[in-house]
């Protein structure tokens, strides 16, 4: 292939400009409701969201990524010319990364993951001809896209109904959270655990029978939640700050539970949206490479590793701020609300990672907080700005389809 | 450079609804420090206090319209946003009514009989009584909300707001007390003097009853 060194020194530096971008923002916005309920410190939620989103990228990221290099195009309409396949890809990461520059700076609420598939069924769909896509699996997720905050928001309903029950409308709050809250940690964990060994790590080599795989996410579970229980037992009421609201001690045992679940969060915004950036640029690579469009090659694990490089240092660059800034807004958003909705988003993620769909997670988050709410959970929310998020991607899909199909005719003729 | 997560978080009316309680009880608590410097005649003490009140008035109104423009009708809450602007308008009465109680002692030099000056400050004490215990009960409001209005803590305020009652009962027998003494006394004292007396006796009595109201307003929200 003629310009084969270029687009692959082109694909990296978009794809890293995208990653960046998903780390500078998207992060943040993970990362929110733990800093806005002051369960953790700035400091704490960049090194957690550092060390989980590179650890959800690397482990659990494949399955997505593939489903963007090759699951929405079919492979057969363009094995003739695989260069247009190079041109869409890229002209989908440079119109999703210039969307999204536009939309942050604008203050709108958009997805990356919308915008990436936008881009990307824009351009095949101009560029090669309407045939060329799989339409069930873009149907699949839009689908998806409806669905998982829906599920986030019931498991948020209901995780947060069960700590109604077990503990906050009891007579001793403090003593059964101290005792039930090891066992909110123990599920996060396992979780999380299982649903990566079983859909992620086959991408690293890591196989694993079920007795293993269960055997593990237990034994993870029960690690972190002796872990967590040990840091509990060292909270010891504060008389003075209870004076003023009863429940001050409790949300301190909800806060060590917070910084599990922002971990967990962490790593499932990494396991599903590090492939926004990597997937576009793996199938660059593959097909540069190869000069044809393999459908089965496989996904090479430093192209992971690269995405989640770019969204470590766009969080370290630029996040930091946006991060900062969310923590000094006041959000009203306690720990015993913030876990619930933390853990019921990034397991709803991670299981759509697995299943490989390109969801939302900010959508997910929201629809999470939506269901803490229904069960009488938040003491306000807007519905004026829930109506904005939901309603933004109809928006997003044309605006980068729009965006990656002019870049496509700009590359076909310069490279074509 | 936004964050949706926290957009979307609305600010709680519960802690600007405390302070607003706060704000027009504080007003109500300096009544008997002005009915005291007026039966001592001390005129520049009664104009300094019915200022005070009077700013504490303009600040809980300033206040009612803040909480009122940060209540949109967008807003989804755990209890209907009418009941809370209601109970926010109960509230501001208690400071309405203690700005119009010093507006008339110092406008009329106003000064309570000797033969009914225990009853009347065993009277306003009461009523103050019952005032403080409304705003222990808005205080408990986060607590409502950190509980979902349900458990253990629906029962605490739902004793706070029988207590409340009880005050308030006692507060109408006190004032029929007032008033049966002061009808003896008609006669010895200036006609009009008279009539505001009685109107002044209703309006602190308007104190503990407007307190009453508020948990009134309470016990609405725990009820749904």
């Amino acid at each position: 292939m003629e310009y084969q060194m270029t687009y692959i020194v082109l694909a990296a530096i978009f794809g890293g400009f995208m990653a960046w971008g998903i780390g500078a923002n998207d992060v943040a916005n993970a990362m929110a409701t733990s800093v806005g309920s002051k369960a953790i410190t700035i400091k704490q939620a960049i090194i957690i969201a550092a060390i989980f989103e590179f650890a959800g990228a690397v482990l659990a990221g494949g399955a997505v990524t593939s489903t963007i290099r090759k699951g929405i195009i079919t492979a057969d309409s363009i094995n003739s010319q695989p260069e247009l396949l190079i041109f869409g890809m890229l002209s989908s990461l440079l119109a999703a990364g210039i969307w999204l520059l536009i939309a942050s700076r604008r203050g709108w609420p958009v997805s990356t993951t919308h915008s990436v598939i936008g881009a990307v069924v824009g351009f095949a769909a101009v560029g090669i001809g309407t045939e060329a896509i799989q339409w069930s699996k873009v149907v699949d997720i839009v689908l998806s896209w409806v669905v998982t905050p829906v599920i986030a928001g019931i498991l948020a309903y209901f995780i947060f109904q069960s700590v109604h029950h077990l503990i906050l409308k009891q007579k001793d709050p403090l003593s059964r959270a101290k005792r039930y809250v090891p066992f909110y940690m123990f599920i996060t964990a396992f979780v999380l655990t299982l649903v990566t060994i079983k859909k992620g790590l086959k991408h690293i080599g890591l196989h694993l029978t079920d007795v293993e795989a269960y055997g593990l996410a237990v034994l993870f579970g029960i690690v972190v939640a002796v872990i967590g229980a040990f840091f509990i037992n060292r909270i010891k009421p504060n008389k003075e700050k209870e004076k003023r609201f009863h429940f001050y001690t409790v949300e301190r045992v909800f806060a060590v539970l917070m910084v599990i679940t922002a971990s967990g969060l962490a790593f499932a915004h990494g396991s599903n949206d590090v492939a926004n950036a990597v997937g576009p640029l793996a199938a660059v690579i593959s097909t540069a490479k190869s000069g044809v469009v393999a459908a089965n090659s496989s996904l090479e694990t430093w192209v992971l590793m690269l995405g989640a490089v770019g969204i470590v240092i766009g969080l370290a660059t630029y996040g930091v701020r946006v991060i900062r800034t969310v923590g000094q807004k006041i959000t009203h958003l306690t720990p015993s609300r913030g876990f619930a909705a933390e853990l019921a988003a990034s397991t709803t993620i991670v299981v759509a990672s697995g299943t490989g769909m390109p969801i939302s997670t900010t959508q997910t988050l929201v629809g999470a907080v939506l269901g803490v709410g229904m069960a009488r959970g938040i003491s306000a929310i807007d519905l004026k700005v829930v109506r904005n998020i939901f309603a933004s991607w109809v928006v997003t899909i044309p605006a980068g389809a729009a965006l990656s199909i002019i870049f496509f005719f700009i590359f076909r003729f310069i490279f074509g | 450079m936004t964050n949706f997560i926290s957009q979307m978080l609305g600010r709680s009316p519960v802690e600007p609804l405390q302070e607003h309680i706060k704000v027009a009880c504080k007003a109500a608590f300096l009544l008997p420090d002005l009915f005291a410097a007026a039966n001592l005649n001390d005129w520049v003490k009664v104009n300094k206090i019915t200022q005070e009140i009077r700013d504490l008035e303009n600040l809980a109104d300033d206040m009612k319209m803040d909480i009122r423009s940060n209540m949109p009708k967008s807003l989804f809450m755990p209890v209907p946003r009418q009941d809370l602007l209601e109970l926010l308008l109960v509230q501001d009465k208690v400071a309405n009514i203690s700005k119009q109680i010093a507006g008339m002692v110092r406008l009329r030099k106003m000064q309570i009989p000797d033969a009914l000056i225990d009853s009347f400050n065993a009277f306003v004490n009461r009523c103050m009584q019952a005032a403080k215990k409304a705003k222990h009960s808005v205080y408990e409001l986060d607590e409502l909300y950190a509980t979902g209005f349900r458990g253990v803590e629906v029962q605490t305020v739902e004793k706070m707001i029988a207590k409340l009652g009880s005050i308030e009962t006692e507060t109408d027998n006190q004032q029929t007390d007032i008033q049966e003494k002061l009808f003896l006394m008609e006669q010895e004292l200036p006609p009009i003097e008279v009539m505001f007396l009685y109107r002044l006796i209703d309006m602190v009595g308007g104190i503990a009853d407007y307190a009453e109201r508020i948990g009134r307003r309470l016990e609405i929200l725990l009820a749904k």
